[in-house]
């Protein structure tokens, strides 16, 4: 088996084989996830250079004075970053969208993947000097399970049991067979806090992360300080680090032109062009899972009726939106939510383009269409000029969109899920299963479609437990296929997550999970 | 004297009130919005099981009149409660924002009021000369635009292109007080630009009232300068106008700024309003309002009080 292995790493080291290959093929030959990554680690060489040192300062365009600490409520990109800087979980997303392992040190699927075995690094501390071990793994767990507020409930609801088999083992049973229950595991909500008679304490702010939350004035200031007995040798470069919200786009431009700020999240992509003019600050972009939808509800006349959906489809022009709306930063979608980045991601599948005829042949089928689109700001930034858009197209076909603007205060409790199409955005997930039983399952609490396909939900279970490769591709392959062709939402475009930086930061590749390096910049990044 | 003490008694008394009555007005009014706290904290990721047992366990499920009633009964024993967000005693949250908005409030009172008072007097001497006219016309400028475009006129001038002072004012507790006066100069500029010109016009507007007074003719005629009339014989007699309108502008440095926090990200009490609002923390909304009620109708009275007591005919009624 080794000298498989080898001439598997040989054929990476000389390029001969891509990353995803790489991963794939050591899949073939059984082995799986965290085995894998580690490997995957020791090839990375992308860390060369990185020095310690300095006051890291970060503007960061959320933040309220309403967040809280308790994991089950982090629903804003401060409280992310917050987040993964005090806390970590059981693994975590790496730059090649890969799971890759961090509080776990291995896992093992048995018996169909229907039971995992998640064994724990040793040696690792919290902030307050308590050693991690399974206790703290099965409560920071169980915080989102059962009687609780956490978005993160409808997920572990595939979790029958959890038990500890020893101090540094966590035995998982699922309902079904779950080849991704690593990525489920390792959710942002479910930080690693350490228990207290089977509890934890949601808002202490205690982790085993990089730093040390030190100073805290929700919706205001962030400050904390390296933590001395971080686990992980080549992470975690900054002394303190300091995290503003700076809501208003400007005020945080000129935070970062100014030199107030190092980095900046949610660049104004109206101005990117010209803060990436100043000398000194650089303007990034990663791409990753995030999409822009117009969710149809698929069980309110008209958009019942598949033509009706399918000429919308068509009267759209996805080239001139991602244009106009993001600024050339993201890529055209194909009514689907699964995203370049994805590992199946359908490559293949023929991208639907703008085509007034065949949009007015399916409106002519349906026997017209004439219908609201509500959009507000809050649904995604641009939201409204999309629809505006969208319109002007589609009114070249023959079909008529009033575009209905909602209040932006209340959007998700009023608009979202109760209008008959609206607009929405998705930060995405890193597993075409996961996005799937979130958003396109029947009956999933966040189906926004309201769409029941008995096809691909049968799929859906199927894949989630396939453990050879070839043959998920073709199920998620189809799976993307039918909800293209007889879904109810509108895809039309993934957007890249922009950030701006001065030049004195330096980094890896970076993940595309989510913004800023997977919301790790802090622990990832270093200054040069 | 005792005269003083029943008005201000009064006074103090019909306050009360009026924040009762604004208490009702705010609470129902936010409950009249869409949506209540548990949906809007969870966003998105609210779904009926989430939301409805976040909302068992802030007490939400309870009818709208008897939270009320026992916010009534903490507020009387001096408890303002706790912020449904995030748990935290709302006296503590609101306590650093607080002061940090008064320290604004009261930097920018600094520099506006004796601005505007020595503005309005030269304008009064030097009526409709150039210089009353340049002083008129700026001013009215300054205040017909909006707060916002002030401040990032501002922020382009002396933080971007001459980069005199920082352009976002990071300010916490354990600063020195240098510091913090240096990081707050362009917001308090900013107010400073906003509410000058009221303050201005309404000294110069008083004093000119009363310049055809016969008691001004005398001391004219007495030969007395020009300057000596207005600061010894005009202005003590037009106080009344002038300190109401410089009690209103202080109301409105403290309760009206949320806009000047939000560009220049100075963690304040507006900001506090404004996202509390949005997410329906409805005991935090109502602390915040009793606290700017508070501040206005206490303005109002030392304003009255001051009326009184500078005119001789008021403070001793026959």
């Amino acid at each position: 088996m080794d000298y498989k292995i080898n001439k598997i790493k040989e054929q990476l080291m000389s390029g001969s084989i891509t990353r995803r290959e790489f991963a794939q093929r050591l899949m073939v030959l059984g082995i799986a996830g965290s085995s894998a990554g580690t490997l995957l680690t020791w090839a990375d060489k992308a860390q060369a250079g990185a020095k310690r040192g300095g006051r890291l300062r970060a503007g960061i365009a959320h933040g309220s004075t309403t967040d809280s600490l308790d994991p089950g409520t982090y629903e804003n990109g401060f409280m992310s970053k917050i987040n993964y800087a005090i806390q970590n979980h059981l693994g975590e997303v790496d730059h090649t969208g890969s799971m890759s392992p961090e509080l776990a040190e291995s896992w093992d699927p048995q018996n169909g993947a229907k039971t995992w075995v998640f064994n724990l690094r040793k040696g690792v501390e919290f902030h307050n000097g308590k050693s991690l071990d399974s206790d703290d793994v099965i409560a920071s767990f169980q915080h989102h399970m059962g009687e609780t507020k956490s978005p993160a409930k409808s997920l572990l609801k595939q979790v029958s049991s959890i038990r500890k088999d020893g101090k540094y083992t966590v035995v998982f049973e699922l309902t079904g067979g779950n080849a991704d229950f690593p990525f489920v595991a390792s959710d942002y909500h479910i930080a690693i806090k350490p228990s207290k008679g089977g509890k934890i304490d949601p808002t202490d702010g205690i982790g085993t992360g990089p730093y040390v939350l030190n100073k805290l004035e929700m919706g205001v200031r962030f400050f904390g300080k390296r933590n001395p007995n971080y686990f992980k040798a080549d992470r975690g470069w900054f002394n303190e680090l300091e995290m503003l919200s700076i809501v208003d786009p400007t005020a945080r431009s000129n935070a970062l032109a100014t030199g107030e700020v190092d980095v900046i999240d949610r660049v104004d992509l109206k101005t990117a062009h010209l803060l990436a003019r100043k000398s000194g600050i650089k303007v990034e972009e990663t791409t990753g899972t995030k999409h822009y939808t117009f969710p149809m509800r698929t069980d309110t006349a008209p958009f019942d009726d598949n033509n009706v959906r399918l000429a919308l489809k068509h009267a759209v022009n996805r080239d001139e939106i991602v244009e106009k709306v993001l600024f050339g930063h993201g890529v055209v979608g194909n009514d689907h939510p699964i995203a370049p980045s994805n590992p199946f991601h359908a490559a293949s599948l023929e991208q639907r383009t703008y085509d007034p005829d065949k949009a007015r042949f399916y409106a002519k089928k349906a026997g017209g269409v004439k219908v609201k689109l509500s959009a507000a700001d809050a649904a995604f930034p641009g939201a409204v000029d999309a629809a505006v858009l969208y319109r002007e197209h589609a009114a070249a076909a023959g079909i008529d969109i009033e575009v209905v603007r909602e209040p932006s205060d209340g959007y998700w409790s009023n608009v979202w899920m109760k209008k008959p199409w609206g607009a929405c955005y998705w930060g995405g997930r890193p597993t075409e299963d996961w996005m799937f039983s979130t958003a396109y399952m029947g009956g999933a609490s966040w189906n926004d479609t309201f769409w029941k396909n008995d096809r691909f939900d049968k799929l859906l279970i199927e894949a989630r437990a396939e453990t050879n490769q070839n043959k998920r591709r073709e199920m998620y392959f189809e799976m993307q296929q039918i909800v293209r062709d007889k879904g109810g939402v509108v895809v039309p475009m993934f957007a890249n997550y922009v950030f701006g930086t001065t030049d004195k930061i330096a980094h890896g590749t970076m993940a595309g999970n989510w913004d800023m390096d997977g919301d790790k910049f802090h622990e990832r990044w270093w200054y040069s | 004297m005792i005269n003083i003490l029943k008005i201000v008694a009064q006074r103090i008394a019909l306050g009360l009130l009026t924040l009762f009555a604004i208490s009702l007005l705010i609470t129902f009014g936010v409950e009249l919005l869409p949506g209540d706290l548990a949906e809007s904290i969870l966003g998105q990721g609210a779904t009926p099981e989430t939301v409805k047992v976040f909302r068992t366990e802030l007490g939400l499920d309870k009818p709208a009149h008897l939270r009320y009633l026992s916010w009534l009964a903490g507020m009387a024993t001096g408890d303002m409660g706790v912020s449904l967000a995030n748990k935290r005693e709302i006296s503590e949250l609101i306590g650093l924002r607080l002061s940090n908005t008064i320290f604004l409030g009261s930097f920018a009172a600094t520099i506006a009021v004796p601005l505007a008072l020595f503005l309005g007097i030269l304008a009064a001497l030097y009526r409709n000369t150039l210089y009353d006219r340049a002083v008129n016309t700026f001013t009215l400028t300054s205040i017909s635009f909006p707060e916002f475009f002030v401040a990032y006129i501002l922020i382009l001038f002396f933080a971007i292109k001459l980069s005199w002072f920082p352009g976002i004012s990071n300010v916490s507790r354990d600063l020195p007080l240098g510091d913090k006066l240096y990081r707050t100069i362009l917001p308090a500029a900013t107010l400073t630009l906003v509410v000058v010109a009221h303050m201005m016009r309404m000294t110069r507007a008083a004093i000119i009232n009363l310049l055809s007074s016969p008691f001004i003719e005398m001391a004219r005629l007495k030969g007395i300068r020009p300057m000596k009339i207005i600061m010894r014989h005009a202005l003590p007699n037009a106080l009344a106008p002038i300190v109401n309108v410089i009690a209103l502008n202080l109301a409105y440095l403290v309760v009206g700024v949320v806009i000047v926090e939000v560009v220049f990200v100075y963690p304040g009490l507006g900001q506090l309003m404004v996202d509390s609002v949005s997410k329906r923390d409805i005991p935090v909304v109502q602390a915040c309002s009793m606290i700017f009620a508070t501040v206005y109708i206490l303005l109002n009275l030392s304003a009255d009080i001051i009326s009184i007591v500078t005119n001789p005919r008021l403070l001793h009624p026959r």
